[in-house]
């Protein structure tokens, strides 16, 4: 039986990790290869790195990062962060990463989609759709949730699948660091309307909650970043009380 | 050890490189035949879609190459898939090395297959070592129905082939680059086979 996954989120600035609490401040965890290693080791079963830094400089580092990644770590590992063309994810893929996330280029042209899935399979190509709740509407948002679109999140999610994503990312700004858990209300309408993986992200705060993301939300997968960082949760730990709950996972 | 990764446009070939150095070998990339066929193991990737990667194969002339191997060749993921007769994807005539058919899984299921799932009935000297019931990465749409090659199975909707062998030919549906340390294992046991 295909078992759930967990996966810590790398937040990468200029090769360095960090983590947006709020998506505002930053602090820093680390040094991203030597974390990836660690939680290989600890159980996680994927890793997400997603590059926040605006240089000119961002591709090429950003590319020696997933190629020193890939020499070390032995678990699949997806890249995001200002990805925006075919060939922005060769570079990527050439360099050893398993997937691609995009997000905000999607939005602004999603033939995008179309494109990569047509190049290098669905299986590579996530999208990660960022939404917030407002007056009981579920909207897109961009840039870290900043910026509102007109987009009605289960209405671009079903359409970002017909054009080819291999899965969803999705965060919910409502609970991204409130650590109060998961958007599972719609998680589960998600996962009900389409049939491509959802991964959940946002708002994980103890083991309880990723027990329900997977139960309530059916997520397949979730997402989180800093309670795998500051240690407020073991992996295994987490495994071992998902297990007990009757989460199939991989331990 | 000469080990030859072909190289014929599809797919992360990088982390197979990577995945083999760290085991402390070396591979080299080609998609030349005279560097394929003096190889003494062979590994022949590959993701994507079916028909677009066949094309890519036969436009290097490996359609012809590669089924006449006779060193040790390993198949992993959609390279397995194009050692069958048949892939469903595109509707993609195999190399026929594997006599099996490639087919999608059910619209009931989420697809592709994305994560970790187990391998079992394991039958072949790849899994030495190798517990029942072992936890793989695995990421597909299609797979490989259950035939006499048949070396491990999988099930997702319906039991599946996740490995299969047939002389000196060898598939994997799973990625053992991405496996941890048990697809390292697996990696290692074909390069001693």
């Amino acid at each position: 039986m295909l078992t759930k996954r967990i996966i810590p989120c790398l937040d990468i600035k200029d090769g360095r990790t960090v983590k947006g609490v709020n998506f505002i401040d930053l602090r820093d965890a680390g040094d991203p290869v030597e974390l990836a290693e660690i939680y290989a080791r600890s159980g996680a079963d994927e890793l997400v790195f997603l590059d926040i830094s605006a240089t000119e400089e961002k591709r090429k580092t950003l590319a020696n990062l997933v190629r020193r990644v890939a020499e070390k770590v032995n678990i699949p590992f997806t890249v995001g962060g200002g990805i925006s063309s075919v060939e922005d994810v060769d570079i990527l893929l050439k360099n050893g990463a398993d997937k691609v996330s995009i997000n905000s280029s999607a939005v602004k042209r999603p033939e995008l989609i179309n494109e990569l899935a047509a190049k290098f399979g669905s299986q590579c190509i996530t999208v990660a759709i960022d939404a917030k709740q407002i007056k009981g509407q579920w909207m897109v948002h961009l840039v870290g949730g900043k910026v509102p679109t007109e987009l009605n999140l289960f209405e671009w999610a079903k359409e970002v699948q017909e054009r080819g994503a291999g899965e969803i990312l999705f965060t919910s700004m409502n609970n991204d660091g409130t650590k109060a858990g998961f958007a599972n209300e719609a998680l589960a309408v998600l996962s009900s309307k389409l049939n491509i993986p959802i991964i959940a992200s946002g708002g994980a705060g103890n083991m309880q909650h990723f027990t329900d993301t997977f139960i309530k939300g059916k997520a397949d997968a979730a997402l989180a970043a800093s309670v795998f960082h500051f240690k407020e949760i073991e992996i295994k730990d987490l495994k071992e009380e998902l297990r007990r709950n009757g989460v199939e996972v991989r331990l | 050890m000469k080990i030859v990764i072909i190289d014929y446009g599809a797919g992360n070939i990088q982390s197979i490189k990577f995945a083999i150095e760290r085991l402390g070998y070396t591979a080299i990339l080609s998609r030349d035949a005279d560097e394929i066929k003096s190889a003494n193991k062979v590994i022949f990737p590959g993701v994507g879609e079916a028909s677009s990667a066949m094309r890519m194969l036969k436009s290097a002339g490996l359609d012809k190459v590669i089924p006449a191997l006779e060193q040790p060749v390993l198949g992993i993921c959609l390279g397995m898939q194009l050692m069958c007769t048949y892939c469903e994807e595109g509707d993609t005539e195999g190399l026929g090395i594997f006599h099996a058919r490639v087919v999608k899984f059910s619209n009931q299921l989420k697809v592709p297959q994305i994560g970790w799932n187990r391998i079992h009935d394991l039958k072949s000297d790849l899994f030495k070592g190798i517990s029942e019931g072992e936890f793989v990465y695995l990421v597909h749409s299609y797979y490989v129905k259950e035939c006499e090659e048949t070396i491990a199975s999988t099930e997702y909707g319906v039991e599946y082939t996740s490995g299969i062998q047939k002389d000196n030919f060898y598939g994997l549906q799973f990625h053992p680059e991405k496996s941890s340390d048990a697809g390292e294992k697996i990696l290692e046991n074909f390069l001693k086979v």
